[in-house]
């Protein structure tokens, strides 16, 4: 097995070197076929050519000659790293060089760097490759695998190790970014000239990842002495099965907004007139608005289950720097819409979706510096000069070239009156910015203060619970007044017509709550918990509400049934009813995260037998134990759970060591129902007795949480296909006939 | 007071409180097994609570001898206030912005971007809008 797995790695080796030399030759061959270059270019086409094969070569020897453990592989792989570079900066150059020139030279060199583009991602990719097949094959002369890695961990993590740490998640950034850029190059046919600036943007964001991969955060450096036995291991808290996806999700996300910004930027440098850059990145932002909130309930998930803390948001600044970048993005979503619609916002609109790009670039600095203390964060290191750096020339390029080409951001278009469309979008952006502005105020209010005061301050979560959740309320108002205004101007008769129905159900709603029991002035979280239900209930009824006035108007034309028709509709107009169902998804969140008022706690030493009463539910110790696996030691309970006196279900809380760290993980085991979760944490031993310390959670609604985010995904997926009858209007400029979506 | 009370003044004072072990958890949240503080932390809170302190002596305490970081969320006295009172002052300052701008749209005229062919106006370009929402409007 073990000469078959080290051919099947030869195998892929092999043909990783195949596509990456292919890929590259296509990169070096209209150098030779184009009579206009002059002689230095041709040498530099010919120089590079020439240290492919060698790097190709150095890659295939060092394979079959040195299996594992050795430091000339490791040597090979920063050569690859350094090709990459090398071939994304000759991409970056040529194609500033193809822009001067003339049109066909234009032509034959954008084509060239085109090439070069996609073979830095096959390059990227074979080093992303090496790197998970070192961890696959415990070769610990590379430090970064001995750091992250130990023989005995599951295969999954295995592949986890890429991003575990901070050298191989750069790497799997600039993966992901090649991945993306590869994508967009293969597409290149829908707007060439367009398609050729964002390259080229791409390809500097790209060059700055290889920058500090090859530089500052080698992912292939050697180990120095005597090779060690075994590894350190992963960090228990990522051994998780949601640490395998949680990550790719969130860089996904952080990593596809270079897109958009790439055109958004390109459209502004090329003057380009229309708004077919929104349309062309439209799909792009979705797709990568709906990673990150994927990213961000998985992290909020994997916390749920593996920190122990009873909760699934702390308002750490990882976490906050994940949501940034999704306020400004969810506005930048909506407000695009006023751009296509209407010909409004231009400037708004370049200027969100730049800095939602700089989000993601501060975020990943804020997390990876130092500069903030979180449980998260990568220590401390030297790259955060890096991303300083990078920060201010990403706002320096785009500020110059907006002073210099703002004219032609013009608006086409006035607001005509405040109840309206545009300006329920106005207030919604307006929202979400300034939820964006209070996380990056409270996260970076600690080193603000330790500028100011001498001393830092801890902005914990009642900072930003207090000043988020009112905003959110106004949010979720929005959520349900906007849909019924109409573009332009809406009469208030009309809105009285539509809302007035599910206005009286929320309001029902309110009522129904205070007399089952709901005690709203007994506590401020229980007013908020209050307020968002019965928001809630307004958004879910403005929402069937549409969908049953629209499928009514199509079942009577067509003499379908009523469901039917609903699917009609929304496949006529995907984006404006995909966009309710990610609506109807957030209430069903903020319902969920509502039950967090009424959570419930209570701790206790538990010998055989010993019983424990929470909420509805009583517990009782049937056993406790010990066990050793390969990669941890552990401890746990076995609790039968009863409800009425009659059994549930069975609980094991455990708590976990890990030998290879040395360190110690609670696996909380959690009973969940839609009413709520019954979380068990193992929390110790008594020194004395010997016997397990159980802390119980009872935490109403938290599954909505979960059910609400697969409602979202299911959501961005509808207002991505297609629709079925492509709906077509002039648009502004005349001189194309761009589809879009209407109503939205 | 009876015992319910001081576990809720326990639970409400242990929340505005953060663990200094590193973890940056609340206190009665961190969890750690072994932490070197969180145990000897709420002993000292209960201990503070037997012996009769208000609740701001309480935390006097703490910030005395962990630090101010072990509160969890800014004070508001002296620049502590800034941290809570910028979150207004960006709404107060964006609602004013949105409210000119609007203004600002009612009194410029519409311009046309550079390179751009003149856009549809007047009657073809609401017969182009009645053909749109006819289309797209169910």
């Amino acid at each position: 097995m073990a000469q078959i797995g080290s051919f099947a790695l030869l195998l892929a080796l092999a043909l990783s070197a195949y596509c990456f030399l292919a890929g590259l030759l296509a990169l070096v061959l209209p150098w030779f076929h184009a009579a206009w270059l002059d002689k230095i270019t041709r040498w530099i086409g010919i120089a590079g050519f020439a240290l492919v094969l060698l790097a190709g070569f150095l890659f295939i020897t060092s394979a079959f000659v040195f299996h594992s453990n050795n430091p000339y592989l490791s040597v090979a792989y920063q050569r690859a790293l350094l090709l990459a570079l090398a071939l994304c900066a000759c991409s970056f150059a040529i194609w500033i060089i193809a822009l001067l020139r003339s049109r066909q030279a234009e032509a034959s060199l954008g084509e060239t760097a085109r090439r070069a583009g996609i073979a830095t991602f096959a390059v990227v990719f074979l080093a992303a490759l090496v790197l998970v097949i070192s961890a696959f094959t415990d070769d610990f002369s590379i430090a970064y695998i001995f750091h992250h890695s130990n023989r005995d961990l599951p295969i999954p993590y295995k592949f986890a190790v890429l991003w575990s740490g901070q050298e191989g998640s750069l790497l799997f950034w600039s993966l992901l970014l090649a991945t993306y850029g590869l994508v967009l190059r293969l597409r290149h046919k829908t707007d060439a000239r367009l398609f050729a600036y964002a390259s080229v943007i791409i390809a500097a964001v790209q060059i700055f990842f290889l920058l500090l991969l090859n530089l500052a955060a080698n992912p292939f450096g050697i180990m120095q002495g005597s090779l060690p036995g075994d590894g350190n291991g992963l960090n228990p808290l990522l051994q998780y099965p949601e640490m395998v996806i949680h990550p790719p999700m969130l860089y996904l996300g952080y990593v596809g907004f270079t897109i958009p910004f790439a055109f958004a930027l390109g459209a502004l440098i090329m003057k380009y007139p229309g708004e077919k850059w929104i349309h062309i990145t439209r799909r792009w932002t979705m797709v990568t608005w709906g990673f990150l909130t994927c990213g961000i309930f998985l992290g909020a998930h994997w916390a749920y289950s593996v920190l122990g803390w009873g909760g699934y948001w702390g308002w750490d600044p990882v976490e906050n720097a994940s949501l940034m970048p999704w306020l400004t993005g969810t506005a930048f979503l909506h407000s695009v819409m006023m751009q296509e619609k209407r010909g409004m916002l231009k400037t708004w609109n370049m200027w969100l979706i730049f800095a939602t790009f700089g989000l993601s670039i501060f975020g990943t600095f804020l997390t990876r510096s130092g500069v903030v203390s979180s449980v998260h964060a990568f220590a401390q290191s030297s790259i955060g000069t890096w991303f300083v750096v990078f920060l201010i020339i990403i706002l320096v390029v785009c500020l110059v070239f907006y002073i210099l080409n703002r004219s032609a951001l013009r608006s086409e278009h006035r607001l005509e009156s405040l109840v309206s469309r545009e300006s329920s979008f106005l207030f919604n952006n307006l929202l979400l910015l300034v939820a964006c502005f209070t996380v990056l105020w409270g996260t970076l209010f600690p080193v603000l203060s330790e500028w100011v005061q001498g001393n830092k301050v801890t902005v914990g979560p009642p900072f930003f619970n207090r000043v988020n959740i009112p905003v959110a309320l106004l949010l979720l108002l929005l959520t349900a007044v906007g849909p019924l205004l109409a573009w332009r101007k809406t009469s208030l008769e009309s809105l009285k017509r539509n809302f007035l129905w599910p206005a009286l159900g929320a309001l029902a709603a309110g009522i129904l709550l205070v007399a089952l029991g709901f005690r709203p002035w007994k506590d401020i979280s229980y007013l908020y918990s209050l307020m968002t239900i019965m928001l809630s209930v307004l958004v879910a009824l403005t929402v069937i509400s549409e969908f049953v006035r629209g499928g009514r108007v199509i079942a009577q034309k067509t003499g379908q049934g009523l469901l039917a028709s609903m699917v009609h509709l929304t496949h006529r107009n995907t984006r404006r009813y995909g966009g309710y169902i990610v609506h109807f998804g957030v209430i069903v969140i903020m319902i969920g995260l509502a039950g967090a008022a009424f959570n419930q706690d209570k701790e206790k030493e538990m010998g055989f037998g010993d019983k424990m009463t929470i909420g509805p539910y009583t517990l009782v110790c049937q056993s406790y134990t010990q066990e050793d696996k390969p990669n941890y030691g552990s401890e746990w309970a076995i609790i039968n759970v009863f409800k009425g006196g009659k059994p549930v279900t069975t609980l094991y809380p455990e708590r976990r060591f890990y030998k290879a760290s040395q360190q110690t993980s609670t696996m909380p085991s959690i009973h969940s129902t839609m009413r709520e979760d019954l979380y068990l944490v193992y929390e110790g031993q008594n020194n004395d007795t010997g016997r397990p310390i159980i802390k119980a959670h009872l935490n109403p609604l938290v599954m909505w949480i979960w059910v609400g985010v697969w409602i979202m995904i299911v959501g961005t997926i509808v207002a991505l296909i297609p629709n079925a009858v492509p709906v077509r209007v002039m648009a502004a400029a005349r001189v194309q006939v761009a589809p879009v979506g209407a109503g939205d | 007071m009876g015992a319910s009370d001081e576990d809720a003044r326990f639970s409400q004072l242990g929340h505005k409180l953060m663990c200094v072990c590193g973890c940056n958890q609340v206190l009665l949240e961190c969890n750690h097994v072994g932490c070197p503080y969180s145990d000897r932390m709420r002993g000292e809170l209960m201990a503070a609570m037997q012996r009769g302190d208000s609740d701001d002596l309480v935390l006097q305490s703490f910030v005395q001898k962990y630090g101010p970081t072990v509160l969890i969320a800014p004070t508001h006295t002296g620049f502590n206030r800034v941290a809570w009172i910028m979150p207004y002052l960006a709404l107060g300052l964006g609602l004013t912005t949105v409210v000119l701008v609007v203004r600002a749209w009612k009194m410029r005229p519409l311009a046309t971007p550079e390179g751009a062919v003149a856009p549809v106006t007047g009657a073809e370009l609401e017969h182009f809008r009645q053909q749109a929402r006819k289309e797209t409007e169910i």
